[in-house]
């Protein structure tokens, strides 16, 4: 809980776009750091690697998402060294969700979307609330523009319910190129109409051969 | 109750629903915000007139509700006036002050004077007690020489000779504190405005998009609407999104053809 | 929660080559409470000009039924129909002569001009009348309206591409609106006919 009596968060803004496919993930975000009308940096990476094939993007408040992000990257050393191997993508989803959790009425002022490849090699998306609650998805935006983001994905994209049985898998049907190619077109569209979203994207790319990370210029108004 | 029984109305406000809006306050409801336009405006004077300037995104909230507005309104072909705040606001009254300038002309066949239009304009701010929340920049040339004014919404004004208001103000002023002398050229004087209001377009997240100019000398009124558009979109999907006939599902379907319109054979068509 | 959302809502209007659509959700809620699956939120002036009010229901309307009285005494002392810029205005100063006591409503005009020149633009509930070449939206799918509109919309589509896009755009933006949504009534207004469809959405 909150020792002071009045609001100890700010909203830096920034939007987080995860996509999975089948054999690839493409996790974006864009590196505005705002709070009010003001702009604090145009290049900040909202993005962080955490292992191999796992990497998180988070919008909110920055230093909740500093001190999250170096959390979570400091206990998977502790478990490279005790394991002898790099973290798993599913692993570090529940990982992030007890982190989280943890913090449940002090909560991190934090929207995560995990991305990365799991243990099949398939892609995996994984998209959280501020204290821990998280599915497994085949997309998910988060932060400042995910509402004007989030249509158009499930338009694009729509994924089977979850309540099918048997289950069916989430990924998306798009190849990796038509993946970005979307990523890259719904950043430019939330840019348009939401003040806390431009400068530029980060654009992530996990598959096989290893991380890509590429960006492209966004409005800087 | 002028509104519920359809008379004439008299013009000014009507406080019909204040009462009910009231009770659903207070039962909880919030009261909606309204369209504001975050905006950077500013005026400078330069040696033979003034120049303003404005950008042009009105925003509700986080979200950009107009990407191209136009925030500097017309008061008279020798003055304009450049608008932030409440975007109904600044335009109804913008529109009444022009209207009466229009009447005041009729009546004395003279050119208006920007005091007039001031005056206009602090006295109606003023009446309302900065309830009609319209900050302005408010420039002209008239028979006196060219004059730049800002009317905050409580009413109270100021005459610069270099003006900046709204959320982007202060980017802006830094620009003419910074590059703002005397005896600026009509050229030099579109540059510095220009160059004023994209500081307010990058550095404020309240405005954005393009830069309107207008550029007021005597005798004459040239309004640059879309001056610059420093704002193109930075991305355009190569294949698009097209969805084919039929993609969406319907229910059902009516088709109405309208009456098209009746041709006049001969003689001229009826003046509408 | 805001007086908007106290029904919910969906509105929004589109321009394509020679014709305009305008389309609306179909439910009435009480709060989260769906009451009616079958509202009518776009409403006729005439043959060529539209109007959607989103916000509250009792309002939108009242607002209405005030136009529609306003129209008819302007046909009969004119014996014309109104222009969409006119009945724009008439909108905006109705709603700003309520400036200090609003009507909770957001309306969106589109119609056909002279020469059926499309004309489309919204305003907030006391009047800021805003034009667009493009689209306008409104209600409490807004913000989704907004980023499915600027992602799907295309310059000059012809009507049925119009009509594919409108409803696409409404669909998927009602489906992440908790307050919108049960379907949706679509109009495609061209300067010959007006085609009126009910379109298929979850009704969840």
């Amino acid at each position: 809980m909150s020792r002071r009596g009045d609001w100890v968060y700010e909203n830096n803004g920034g939007t987080c776009v995860a996509i999975a496919g089948a054999d690839y993930c493409v996790v974006a975000a864009d590196t505005r750091l705002s709070v009010g009308y003001n702009i604090l940096t145009r290049e900040h990476s909202k993005i962080c690697e955490l292992a191999d094939k796992c990497v998180i993007a988070s919008s909110g408040f920055q230093g909740d998402i500093k001190a999250l992000q170096k959390n979570l990257a400091a206990r998977e050393l502790l478990y490279q060294h005790q394991h002898n191997k790099r973290m798993s993508c599913p692993a570090m989803a529940q990982l992030l969700s007890n982190t989280l959790y943890y913090k449940r009425f002090f909560p991190y002022y934090a929207f995560n979307v995990l991305g990365g490849l799991d243990s099949e090699g398939k892609g995996c998306v994984y998209s959280y609330d501020a204290v821990g609650s998280y599915e497994r998805t085949g997309y998910s935006a988060q932060g400042s523009g995910s509402t004007l983001i989030m249509p158009v994905l499930d338009n694009q994209l729509k994924s089977p319910s979850p309540l099918l049985v048997p289950a069916r898998d989430a990924v998306t049907p798009l190849s990796e190129s038509e993946a970005v190619d979307l990523v890259k077109d719904v950043f430019a569209s939330a840019t348009e109409r939401d003040i806390y979203t431009g400068d530029k994207v980060e654009i992530v790319v996990i598959n096989k051969a290893g991380t890509r990370r590429e960006y492209i210029e966004l409005r800087k108004d | 109750m002028a509104g519920s029984m359809e008379l004439p109305t008299k013009g000014g406000f009507s406080f019909d629903l204040c009462r009910r809006n009231a009770m659903l306050e207070k039962t909880g409801h919030k009261m909606p915000g309204f369209r504001k336009t975050g905006t950077t405006i500013v005026g400078l004077v330069f040696t033979d007139g003034v120049v303003l300037g404005a950008d042009t995104r009105a925003t509700e909230g986080p979200i950009v509700a107009d990407k191209n507005c136009e925030k500097i309104h017309f008061m008279a072909p020798n003055i304009y006036c450049c608008g932030a705040g409440t975007a109904a606001d600044t335009e109804a009254v913008t529109d009444m002050v022009s209207s009466q300038l229009q009447l005041h002309r009729y009546a004395t066949s003279r050119e208006s004077r920007v005091v007039t239009a001031l005056t206009l304009l602090k006295t109606h701010l003023f009446n309302y007690q900065g309830h009609v929340s319209a900050a302005l920049v408010l420039g002209g040339v008239d028979v006196t020489g060219p004059h730049l004014h800002t009317v905050y919404p409580h009413g109270s004004t100021d005459t610069l000779p270099f003006a900046t208001m709204g959320s982007g103000s202060l980017a802006a002023m830094s620009v003419f504190e910074l590059k703002y002398r005397e005896g600026l050229t009509r050229e030099e004087g579109i540059a510095l405005v220009a160059e004023a209001i994209r500081a307010g377009i990058f550095n404020d997240l309240g405005s954005g998009s393009n830069v309107d100019v207008c550029v007021i000398t005597k005798g004459n009124t040239e309004y640059l609407r879309n001056h610059e558009l420093p704002n193109p979109r930075t991305f355009v999907s190569s294949k698009g999104y097209s969805f084919n006939k039929g993609h969406t599902e319907v229910l059902s379907t009516k088709i109405t053809q309208l009456k098209l319109k009746p041709e006049v054979a001969d003689g001229d068509a009826m003046e509408e | 929660m805001s007086i908007f959302e106290y029904n919910g809502s969906a509105v929004v209007a589109m321009v394509g080559k020679n014709c305009f659509a305008i389309a609306s959700d179909r439910r009435l809620g009480v709060q989260l409470q769906t009451v009616a699956t079958d509202f009518q939120r776009v409403f006729k002036i005439h043959g060529k000009l539209y109007i959607g009010l989103s916000g509250l229901a009792s309002d939108a309307q009242t607002l209405y039924q005030r136009l529609v009285f306003k129209h008819k005494l302007y046909q009969l002392r004119e014996e014309r129909d109104m222009k969409p810029e006119t009945f724009a205005s008439l909108v905006s100063s109705m709603l700003y002569e309520k400036r200090f006591g609003p009507y909770f409503c957001q309306p969106i005009i589109a119609g056909l001009g002279q020469d059926d020149e499309p004309f489309i633009c919204t305003m907030d509930c006391i009047g800021a009348k805003e034009l667009a070449k493009d689209f306008v939206v409104s209600g409490t799918a807004s913000e989704s309206l907004y980023g499915a509109c600027e992602s799907m919309y295309k310059p000059n589509m012809e009507p049925e591409e119009l009509f594919e896009t409108i409803s696409q755009a409404l669909l998927s933006s009602v489906d992440r609106d908790c307050l919108s949504g049960w379907g949706g009534y679509v109009l495609i207004v061209t300067a010959t006919e007006v085609q009126e469809r009910v379109l298929k959405g979850r009704m969840d």
